[in-house]
């Protein structure tokens, strides 16, 4: 995010797209509402009914990705009421009138045909959002888990610099990230790109930083992402992979495909704290610890670093996951000799400029923000306060684009898959009490598609894809629009990724998990 | 800013403009006890505990809804004030269960703490008792109407922090309870299970179901960590007795979310003692995973990452690094690959 998530409750404006922030990020949908109770107006995009769209002063359904169309539309009417931040657009960016030249091409009544969207409610959206004194974006994998995810995010960048809504208080272009330390992931170089604290491996004066504090020569060749390697497994040039608190088999898209790649490797190590599905064709399977049983930091969406402590031991023999692969790298002849992830936090902070002031002393029970470059730095509340990182706010003209997949007559539904309240990801199942208050799969069907199929409430049904088949329970609801099926991603009973698609935005090589198509059929 | 000048007891006191005289009092280390007031809720001036005698007024005002002025003589421990409050909860305790040995609240409970430096017996006022049904419907909290002593903080907390507005009085008199729309229980309502109201409650009337039971607060450590549930980053306290993980409590400090958590962070932690974790290595043997020893498994890493290096070079081999794991971690495993294998063949989930 680019500003904090205690800015939300003094907003004026939230424009909420792809987001079902109550479900997926409850206690940032708390802040929302506290919002509301102050008085900010809030705008919803979303095809589904969620919870913040029933609180919503405009709630634009739109078609699923028709997102970039719907963005240059509203930004169309910006420009045509003069609601723009002239002054913003002058001293901060560029790129500004290339970027107006294919707005133009995006006029209210044309973009209510793409996305089904009524002109007066596009309208009504571009007010509430620009006239705000100040106005936040927030967006999460509605937006990303497309084709064109990058151009999703780049149109919200386009729309916030236009209305001047960065670089101050309680605005900003505000992703919420999925996990809980999705963001340290990244932030650490777990990318096949960049080392920690996103300095590039093609960069030779980076490469050589990291040589002289590693003492070793390093690749200066970017890596495999995660589509890469199960295609990369398949043609055998992939040969060995190392799988740490990941279950592929379930959460990445077109399961098949992934299965296939895993089943093709010389040697599948998995360390995971249960036995996962991805750990059941593993050659090795090595038992972490769980949060509770060490000490370390994650990284928040708002990019607070903040400690998590050890509580209890590891359960039975198992060991923290730090420990684990210092034990493997000395082993293969590389000491790695630690102490405590304290002083793996020492060696951090003086190879990352962004983590420089970060030490575990100093993150207490509050965290810190970063950027961090130094020791006495407070930590970093908002981002581009007065100059964007790159210097000046690149604009960027996007034409709208297709899923890769969409229903068809043989595949006649559109699947959207995303989180609910009571779960987490793929291991949450395993937590008693969890699993007693929300024990399956609820696929939602709109009663229109249930009455034209003939399907009773909590019937299973069978959802097939081009890519496979699963069966689920489903739950008649208006919340989905007619001809679109909506499924969690949460249950071992009804595994949504065997159906959804393995097409990826070009640049993220994200899945467009939101959209592909299926066929609903009664089995009975 | 504008500061005012204020005697309480006696001391000489300065607070900014605004400020309630309890907030001027907490400042400043003068303990007034209160049960309906949470710095995170608005005031409600509900339960009468936390009166004073102020200078010029004509009754014992509530300190939590009345604002300082300048000049203002506050008295926070005479007789009458002590007899006023004494007065309350000899009130409160007359139709209050005290089964307070076998109360998951016990040591824990600010009107214990309140009868106890008061001297209330509940031998005063013997009146009628609540005998309502108690409402376990759900796997999270439990709910004791009998116990409640209507200092309506978990209705605020549903409202103001959750936004749900789930609770509300109902009934009137002695009468008079809380709970969801029509007395339904728990999960017959909307409900979210966030759990803010158990959080604020100040007796047994709203407890966490998991921990009945398991523990004390004296026998409890707290030890305060960030939940592994979404990138929200909120922190709570696990609650550890005897080497095991309990309960989760809020923890008022959490830069995030202050008490606010949600069914997961503040439940979902019964995941740890999972009977499907792994306790042991495994290694394949003919097809099948079996039971081994670290050494065996690691060293049997160590020699396969070894030979595959050799055979097919270092971009044959690569790693899912972890978004549920620490930055330290993650740290070690994109070096492992870097410096240990010579590959940059590391990635995680933050694409998929």
């Amino acid at each position: 995010m680019t500003n904090s998530i205690n800015e939300i409750p003094n907003t004026k404006a939230m424009f909420v797209i792809g987001s079902n922030a109550t479900e997926a990020h409850p206690v940032i949908g708390t802040k929302m509402k506290q919002a509301l109770a102050k008085g900010s107006k809030l705008i919803v995009v979303d095809p589904r009914c969620t919870n913040l769209a029933e609180h919503s002063d405009v709630w634009l359904r739109l078609r699923s990705g028709t997102d970039i169309a719907l963005i240059n539309g509203i930004m169309n009417i910006i420009l045509a009421n003069g609601w723009e931040d002239r002054a913003f657009i002058e001293a901060r960016t560029e790129g500004f009138e290339e970027t107006r030249k294919t707005i133009e091409k995006y006029p209210p009544e044309l973009v209510s045909q793409i996305t089904g969207v009524p002109v007066e409610q596009l309208i009504e959206a571009a007010k509430l959002y620009a006239t705000a004194e100040c106005a936040e974006i927030f967006y999460t994998l509605g937006i990303t888990e497309h084709v064109c995810g990058t151009d999703n995010v780049k149109s919200l960048a386009n729309l916030a610099m236009l209305t001047g809504n960065l670089g101050k208080e309680s605005s900003g272009v505000n992703p919420m990230r999925g996990q809980n330390n999705v963001q340290g992931a990244c932030d650490m170089g777990a990318l096949p790109n960049v080392y920690p604290g996103y300095q590039q491996v093609a960069n030779p004066e980076v490469q050589a930083k990291f040589e002289a504090a590693w003492g070793v020569p390093l690749s200066p060749k970017n890596g495999f992402t995660i589509p890469d390697m199960f295609a990369a497994a398949t043609s055998k040039n992939l040969r060995a992979l190392y799988c740490m608190g990941e279950d592929p088999v379930i959460t990445d898209a077109d399961a098949n495909h992934v299965r296939k790649g895993l089943q093709s490797l010389d040697f599948l190590v998995v360390q995971e704290i249960f036995l996962s599905e991805t750990a059941k064709l593993a050659d090795v399977v090595l038992p972490g610890a769980s949060y509770a049983e060490k000490t370390g930091t994650f990284s928040n969406t708002e990019r607070r670093v903040q400690m998590v402590n050890q509580a209890i031991k590891p359960i039975g023999n198992a060991r923290t996951d730090g420990e684990i692969i210092c034990d493997i790298a000395t082993r293969m002849g590389y000491p790695f000799e630690y102490q405590s992830s304290a002083e793996v936090m020492q060696e951090i902070a003086r190879l990352t400029p962004i983590f420089g002031g970060i030490t575990h002393a100093r993150l207490g029970t509050q965290g810190l923000q970063w950027p961090v470059p130094t020791i006495e730095h407070p930590g970093t509340k908002f981002l581009h306060e007065g100059k964007f990182s790159r210097g000046l706010g690149q604009f960027v003209a996007i034409d709208n684009q297709l899923p890769a997949e969409l229903p068809d007559k043989e595949y006649p539904f559109l699947l959207n898959t995303g989180r609910k309240l009571s779960h987490y990801n793929v291991f949450t199942q395993h937590s008693p009490s969890l699993e007693i208050h929300s024990p399956e799969e609820l696929a939602e069907v709109n009663p229109v598609d249930a009455k034209r199929l003939g399907l009773e409430v909590n019937e299973v049904v069978k959802v097939t894809s081009r890519r496979g088949e699963v069966k689920t329970k489903i739950k008649i609801t208006e919340r989905v629009p007619v001809g679109m099926i909506f499924m969690t991603f949460h249950y071992f009973d009804s595994p949504t990724n065997e159906l959804t698609n393995g097409a990826y935005d070009k640049t993220t090589k994200t899945y467009e998990y939101k959209v592909c198509g299926v066929q609903i059929t009664k089995i009975a | 800013m504008e500061w005012l000048t204020l005697t309480i007891d006696g001391r000489e006191v300065s607070v900014l403009k605004g400020s309630t005289v309890l907030e001027a009092c907490r400042r400043n280390d003068i303990p007034i006890p209160t049960l309906c007031h949470d710095p995170e809720l608005t005031a409600g001036g509900a339960c009468r505990l936390c009166v004073v005698q102020i200078e010029g007024m004509r009754n014992l005002p509530p300190s939590c809804v009345t604002q300082v002025t300048q000049g203002m003589k506050v008295e926070t421990q005479n007789p009458k004030v002590r007899n006023a409050r004494k007065t309350i909860l000899e009130l409160l305790v007359a139709n209050h269960p005290l089964d307070c040995m076998t109360c998951q609240k016990m040591g824990n409970c600010s009107l214990a703490e309140f009868a106890y430096e008061y001297g209330v017996t509940g031998e005063i006022y013997q009146g009628e008792r609540r005998n309502l049904p108690i409402d376990e419907s759900n796997p999270f909290i439990l709910r004791d109407p009998n116990k409640c002593i209507l200092c309506g903080k978990c209705i605020k907390a549903c409202s103001e922090i959750q936004g749900k507005s789930i609770l509300d009085f109902s009934y009137r008199g002695f009468d008079a309870q809380v709970g969801p729309a029509f007395n339904v229980p728990y999960n017959e309502s909307d409900c979210d299970f966030c759990g803010s109201c158990v959080s604020v409650c100040p007796v047994g009337a709203l407890v966490e179901k998991q921990m009945v039971g398991k523990g004390h607060p004296w026998e409890i450590t707290k030890v305060q960590t960030t939940c592994p549930f979404c990138g929200v980053g909120c922190n709570f306290d696990l609650n550890v007795k005897d080497g095991k993980v309990i309960g989760v409590t809020s923890n008022p400090e959490a830069p995030v979310n202050g008490k606010a958590l949600c069914v997961k962070g503040r439940f979902g932690m019964d995941m740890i003692y999972s009977p499907h974790r792994l306790t042991t290595p495994l290694i394949r043997k003919d097809g099948v995973l079996v039971p081994a020893e670290w050494d065996e498994a690691l060293d049997l890493i160590a020699s396969k990452f070894g030979e595959i290096k050799k055979n097919y070079g270092p971009d044959s081999i690569a790693a899912l690094s972890s978004a549920h794991c620490t930055n330290e971690e993650n740290y070690l495993m994109q070096k492992f690959m870097r410096a240990v294998i010579g590959t940059n063949n590391v990635d995680h989930c933050a694409r998929t």
